[in-house]
């Protein structure tokens, strides 16, 4: 009778194995389906229905994105605008963070809450209210306009994980530290920083992305002057063939790719994630 | 306030620190010697971790002072003062290697790197711990752990080391092992320590003199035999050992009526199945197997006596005779006398 059992647990679950599978193939074409298709369709020549493969192979559509200067403008401005825009969330966010996950005041929590009613509104509404108030300041087609749109978007994400992370670094081991003869300075740089480091980097990832994804309000407040990757987009799908497409679709996906496999490096695989026992 | 002290070691004078409205320690005075060591026992919340954080520098009091070799630190943060402390979950840098974490204190103090490498191997040597140097915090065992917060405690040569419940985090067994083998290289390196602790038995078997703390203040600071022999008060009887209450007098090697409290340690009733002088007959109520002695409930008319028998135990219902060697008197808490 036991053994029947066994036998009987054994296709089960090799049926569950397999219903497994199937789910994970299913996923992957759903996930990976897409991504192939662009990364395909950057080096055909043409692939239409209903050919089962492409007409030939090329470098064609690369060479004329990077001749194209609109494009090449497009990139350069993502390129600049991005990291800027990172840098002063986190000269503007990262101390709001250490206060929020550190001290104790009045209104902090308020402080916390009230950095995501800029997510909470339909965020078209809120850039259409934005413009006037640009048209007034002279910050329309601005780089300094792009700049402070894209910085909203990031703010949520700059205060709310490093608070978290400098919430989550022990008391005593700064005590430990003090006590070790490190002045206060020394304490946060090398205990307190390092330690909160893996949410600081988590939150640059997310805020690099946020920002060189933005796309509606960088459209608004840019165009028909300033075009970054992602509004460029908008003009490639109308005035382009496909390929062109693809092909900026992966150079936009390209520094996202890079950011996330170098924080994975850095804060699952790396030293920094034994001092938050994630391993 | 009153001179600053001549001596070396640690003065604290008349401290007191009032935390959320609560007074926590109420005007404590303790001298502890060079090379002494020293215990804070106390239940919890008695304020002896308090009194730590104020030696160490975590806290500043609100009245009184503290003396570190004749100099006054009572304002002094932290990293200004002369101590080392281990605290009670070592708080060890979980980003830095073992040698790290030891070097830590010598790079602060812009030492050259090799006497910092020097001093660091020396340390690690001192507790075993060589060749784990380059591990990290995560990678080794608490009690292992616990030599490495202690390594980066030495290292730093403090005058004064604290330790915050260092044990309270091993397993029974290694816990007797680390608090020999800290005894041990306290009395080699002859630094002056204060360690902070609610276990009795830890404080007994490791400490110079024991200060048992109730409510803020010191009730009692001795030698762990003077304590265990000759409890001032109630409060340190009942805290230290075990202690048979009674409520009257004693004469005679007997329990009289009266308004006194007896005192009597379980091993100061001697039981025995022939009649002795000052001895009472009594029935064996209860005996409790303790491992190596048992503990024997005996009883004679309305008074009952704990009494700890290691050989020729008797057997429950039996009728015996026992004997008062020694009992304490107190009056009001204090102790009055010892009979």
């Amino acid at each position: 009778m036991a053994r029947k059992e066994k036998v009987r647990v054994k296709t089960s679950s090799t049926a569950v194995r397999m219903s497994l599978v199937v789910f994970m193939l299913v996923m992957a074409f759903f996930i990976l389906g897409p991504l192939i298709w662009l990364g395909v369709h950057a080096f055909v020549t043409n692939w239409t229905y209903p050919n089962l493969t492409p007409d030939g192979w090329t470098w064609h559509w690369w060479t004329k994105v990077f001749a194209d200067s609109a494009l090449e403008e497009a990139i350069r401005n993502s390129l600049i605008i991005s990291p800027i825009v990172v840098l002063l969330s986190m000269i503007i966010c990262l101390p709001a963070a250490y206060a929020a996950g550190r001290m104790n005041y009045p209104g902090r929590k308020t402080f916390l809450i009230v950095m995501f009613a800029a997510n909470s509104f339909p965020k078209i509404g809120l850039f259409a209210s934005i413009a006037t108030l640009y048209y007034a300041l002279n910050l329309m087609g601005t780089v300094v306009g792009v700049i402070i749109i894209q910085l909203l978007g990031t703010i949520i994400f700059m205060t709310w994980i490093p608070a978290a992370a400098f919430a989550s670094v022990p008391r005593n081991l700064e005590e430990a530290a003090r006590d070790a003869g490190a002045s206060k300075f020394r304490v946060f740089r090398t205990i307190t920083l390092r330690m909160a480091m893996p949410g600081i980097l988590v939150a640059i990832v997310m805020s690099f992305l946020a920002s060189f994804d933005e796309a509606q309000g960088t459209y608004l407040v840019g165009a028909p002057t300033l075009f970054t990757m992602p509004t460029e987009m908008y003009s490639l799908v109308q005035n382009y063939p496909i390929q062109v497409a693809a092909v900026f679709s992966l150079l936009l996906a390209f520094p996202s790719v890079l950011l996330i496999g170098l924080a994975r490096k850095h804060i699952v695989g790396g030293q920094l994630a034994e001092g938050f026992q994630i391993k | 306030m009153s001179q600053a002290p001549k001596e070396d070691g640690l003065t604290l004078d008349g401290l007191t620190k009032v935390l959320g409205g609560r007074v926590i320690i109420d005007n404590l005075n303790l001298v502890v010697k060079k090379g002494e060591m020293v215990s804070l026992l106390g239940p919890s919340g008695c304020g002896k971790t308090t009194t730590l954080r104020m030696i160490a520098g975590f806290l500043i009091p609100d009245k009184g002072d503290i003396y570190l070799d004749g100099k006054d630190v009572t304002t002094l943060g932290p990293e200004k003062r002369p101590s080392a402390m281990v605290f009670q979950n070592y708080a060890l840098w979980p980003h830095m290697t073992v040698f790290n974490n030891v070097a830590y204190p010598l790079k602060v103090r812009k030492l050259a790197k090799p006497e910092i490498e020097r001093r660091v191997h020396e340390a690690l040597s001192l507790v075993n711990l060589m060749h784990h140097k380059d591990s990290r915090p995560g990678q080794i065992s608490g009690g292992e752990q616990q030599r490495v917060a202690l390594a980066r405690a030495l290292v730093q040569e403090p005058d004064i080391l604290l330790l915050d419940e260092p044990l309270s985090n091993l397993d029974a067994k290694l816990r007797v092992k680390v608090r020999e083998d800290i005894r041990d290289l306290q009395r080699r390196l002859g630094i002056t320590t204060v360690i902070v602790t609610h276990d009795q038995d830890e404080a007994l078997s490791i400490s110079d003199r024991i200060a048992v703390m109730n409510s803020g203040r010191i009730e009692q600071f001795s030698t762990p035999q003077e304590l265990y022999d000759r409890p001032e008060t109630e409060y340190v009887a009942n805290f230290i050992g075990s202690l048979n209450h009674i409520q009257g007098g004693y004469s005679q090697g007997q329990i009289v009526p009266g308004s006194e409290v007896v005192g009597i340690r379980p091993e100061d009733v001697i039981f025995s199945t022939t009649q002795e002088l000052g001895s009472y007959p009594t029935t064996v109520e209860l005996v409790v197997p303790r491992g190596h002695f048992c503990e024997v409930y005996l009883k004679r008319a309305d008074v009952e006596l704990r009494a700890f028998i290691s050989s020729n135990v008797p057997a429950a219902g039996s009728i015996g005779f026992a004997r008062i060697s020694k009992a304490l008197i107190y009056k009001d808490g204090k102790l009055v006398r010892v009979a």
